[in-house]
């Protein structure tokens, strides 16, 4: 029989006190592993929906709002941009911008963004199709690989888009043309599997409809059904440059620069003091962000270390109080042979294998969280969140667990291994 | 054999306890009296390499508890001495099978089930074997430190009160038992008591005074 073995005998025998140490720890450690596991998986998916985009352009309104709806699709869009106005920043041979993708955002499918733009977008994502092809024509979308699977999208599949952004039948752009599906992406674990994307024109010929109906009356519907028909056909054919339309609005622009020099990084004050339009930063908005969302994390991280520290402190009174019930059968295990260093051991090990136990308690709580989280957390962050992944600092956390059982346990495992045979024993009489 | 010579302890702050010099041969059987405060315990502790002592030394065998380091009269204790104490305090957590082949363990014994099952079978507690101490009656609770006291064979087995929280038919019971298992290891036996029931059994007797 081991020490080890006796040890977790000795725990075994208080299973109430056991249960309330293992809640405690596992409680510590299972909400610092869950604070872990979101952040790092919310850092890397802000990371890499940055997509390498220098600049973000949209109407005047929070530079913040303008980043999280237009690279991350989170937020409501800041407005519109009218493309008379932002003709300069669709020149394609502008001297500054590599890039700049027109977004026009505010449609929605059953929940899953649509967005309309151009071919750079998907290569923004460097999106692989694992079905179809590029939509080419008008009301040709491609949709992202988690759109596909959770509504169950086939090619050729066709659907009619909501106005907002959230599921609402009574929106349905009813009179428009349906889309149709003629490409689905591969999972890319960025925000493009949550996305729909169609070319620009797409949304207009959407959104022209819908003011027709509005302004005009019910009798003119077939006409003007018509109408925007060869409407349509007239844009396909053209297949005109985006800043042709100047009659029409987007929403945002995404832009790569050239190179990162003075000029570049001169252009978004420029933009944001001559122009009615805003220029964000991604990296700057999103550390805004990072600093905002910091004190509830650090809040919460000392809660967790609060209640770890209470754990290590009943893990300490309930070996220490042990010890006294205990007394007898130690000063009883000297008497049989037992070296001082033994009962050391057995209390050390008795502090550790609860450490240990917490711990893989806590990391079962946290990746079971984990797994009723990503749902949640998919929907309102609309990315793929995972309670498989492991971490380091998880290795870390077991560091430290060990240290908080073997430091609980060491005053009590000194006091055991000075047990006083004589003076026990002897006191122990009639 | 054990031998006392000019023993003496001294507690802190109080006078000195002087013993009589003491002998007793492989399988003599003792009973030491006395009143209390008269230092029996204090002796069976010293006999027993539990304490110190202020003067003198106690050997067993060719073995001096006083020349030798803590850690190998800790080991020399688990070998070769054998202790019952008024209560068994058997460990809590494990049961009657398991505190005593911990015991074998601590003495550095090889572990043997089927030796403990014989000797819980002479002192007729085989089917509580794996029980939890605590669910043991008083007079069965003695009797697994009786077990635990000769389980390794040892060759000094010291009694301190073995018997006075038991009732006359478990005192007696006891007392036989042992009497019968330390004459089973030719063990010497040294009782120390203030329970007049156990007088009678043993022909040797040293009362302190």
């Amino acid at each position: 029989m081991s020490i080890l073995h006796l040890s977790w005998k000795n725990i075994l025998n208080k299973p109430l006190n056991l249960v309330l140490n293992l809640v405690l720890f596992a409680l510590g450690v299972g909400l610092i592993s869950l604070l872990l596991l979101v952040n790092v998986q919310l850092e890397d998916k802000f990371e890499k929906n940055f997509a390498g985009i220098d600049l973000v352009i949209g109407a005047k309104g929070s530079p913040l709002q303008l980043i999280l709806s237009s690279l991350y699709h989170l937020d409501a869009p800041t407005g519109n941009m009218p493309v008379s106005e932002a003709k300069a920043f669709l020149n394609p041979k502008h001297p500054i911008f590599k890039s700049a993708i027109p977004l026009s955002l505010g449609d929605s499918h059953r929940g899953y963004r649509i967005v309309g733009t151009n071919t750079g977008f998907i290569d923004l994502y460097t999106a692989k199709f694992a079905d179809g092809k590029l939509f080419e024509e008008n009301m040709e979308v491609v949709v992202g690989a988690t759109v596909a699977k959770n509504l169950n999208i086939k090619l050729a599949d066709e659907f009619k888009s909501s106005h907002g952004l959230i599921e609402d039948e009574n929106l349905v752009h009813e009179d428009a043309a349906p889309f149709k599906v003629v490409g689905i992406l591969e999972k890319t674990g960025s925000v493009i599997d949550q996305l729909i994307v169609t070319k620009t024109q797409s949304i207009w010929a959407v959104h022209d409809e819908h003011s027709h109906e509005a302004e005009e009356s019910a009798d003119h519907k077939h006409n003007e059904a018509e109408h925007n028909l060869e409407h349509d056909e007239a844009e396909h054919s053209e297949d005109l440059p985006l800043s042709s339309y100047e009659d029409k609005s987007i929403t945002s622009l995404l832009v790569k620069f050239k190179g990162r020099n003075i000029q570049a990084l001169n252009m978004a004050r420029n933009i944001n003091e001559n122009t009615n339009f805003q220029a964000a930063t991604p990296a700057i908005e999103i550390n805004r962000l990072y600093t905002l969302l910091g004190v509830g994390e650090e809040a919460l991280k000392a809660m967790a270390l609060l209640i770890i520290f209470v754990s290590g402190l009943s893990i300490f009174i309930s070996l220490f109080s042990s010890l006294r019930e205990r007394k007898y059968e130690l000063a009883v295990m000297r008497t049989l042979g037992a070296r001082p260093g033994f009962l050391f051991q057995l209390i050390i090990f008795e502090g550790i294998i609860i450490a240990v136990l917490g711990y893989f308690c806590g990391i079962a709580l946290s990746h079971g969280s984990m797994v009723l989280l990503a749902d949640f957390l998919e929907k309102s962050y609309r990315y793929d969140f995972s309670a498989a992944i492991f971490l380091k600092e998880e290795i870390y956390i077991f560091g430290g667990s060990l240290v908080i059982g073997i430091i609980a346990a060491i005053i009590p495992a000194f006091q055991a291994s000075k047990t006083d045979i004589h003076a026990t024993l002897a006191d122990n009489k009639g | 054999m054990l031998k006392s010579i000019n023993l003496s302890f001294q507690y802190s702050g109080s006078t000195s306890i002087r013993f009589p010099d003491f002998t007793a041969e492989q399988g003599d059987q003792w009973l030491i009296l006395g009143p209390s405060g008269s230092g029996k315990t204090t002796l069976l502790h010293l006999l027993g390499g539990l304490l110190s002592p202020t003067e003198g030394n106690v050997t067993l065998g060719d073995f001096n508890y006083a020349t030798i380091s803590a850690a190998k009269l800790d080991k020399f204790r688990g070998e070769n001495i054998g202790i019952v104490f008024q209560k068994a305090h058997a460990v809590q957590s494990l049961s009657v099978m398991e505190n005593l082949l911990l015991t074998q363990q601590l003495g550095g014994k090889s572990l043997d089930k089927k030796k403990i099952m014989d000797l819980l079978e002479r002192l007729q507690i085989a089917h509580k074997a794996n029980q939890k101490p605590n669910r043991l009656s008083a007079g069965e609770q003695q009797r697994v430190a009786i077990a635990r006291a000769v389980v390794n064979q040892p060759r000094l087995i010291l009694a301190d009160e073995p018997t006075s929280a038991l009732d006359d038919k478990n005192s007696t019971e006891v007392q036989n038992l042992l009497k019968e298992s330390a004459e089973a290891v030719k063990a010497i036996l040294l009782v120390v008591t203030h329970d007049n029931r156990l007088t009678s059994a043993f022909h040797k007797q040293l009362l302190l005074k």
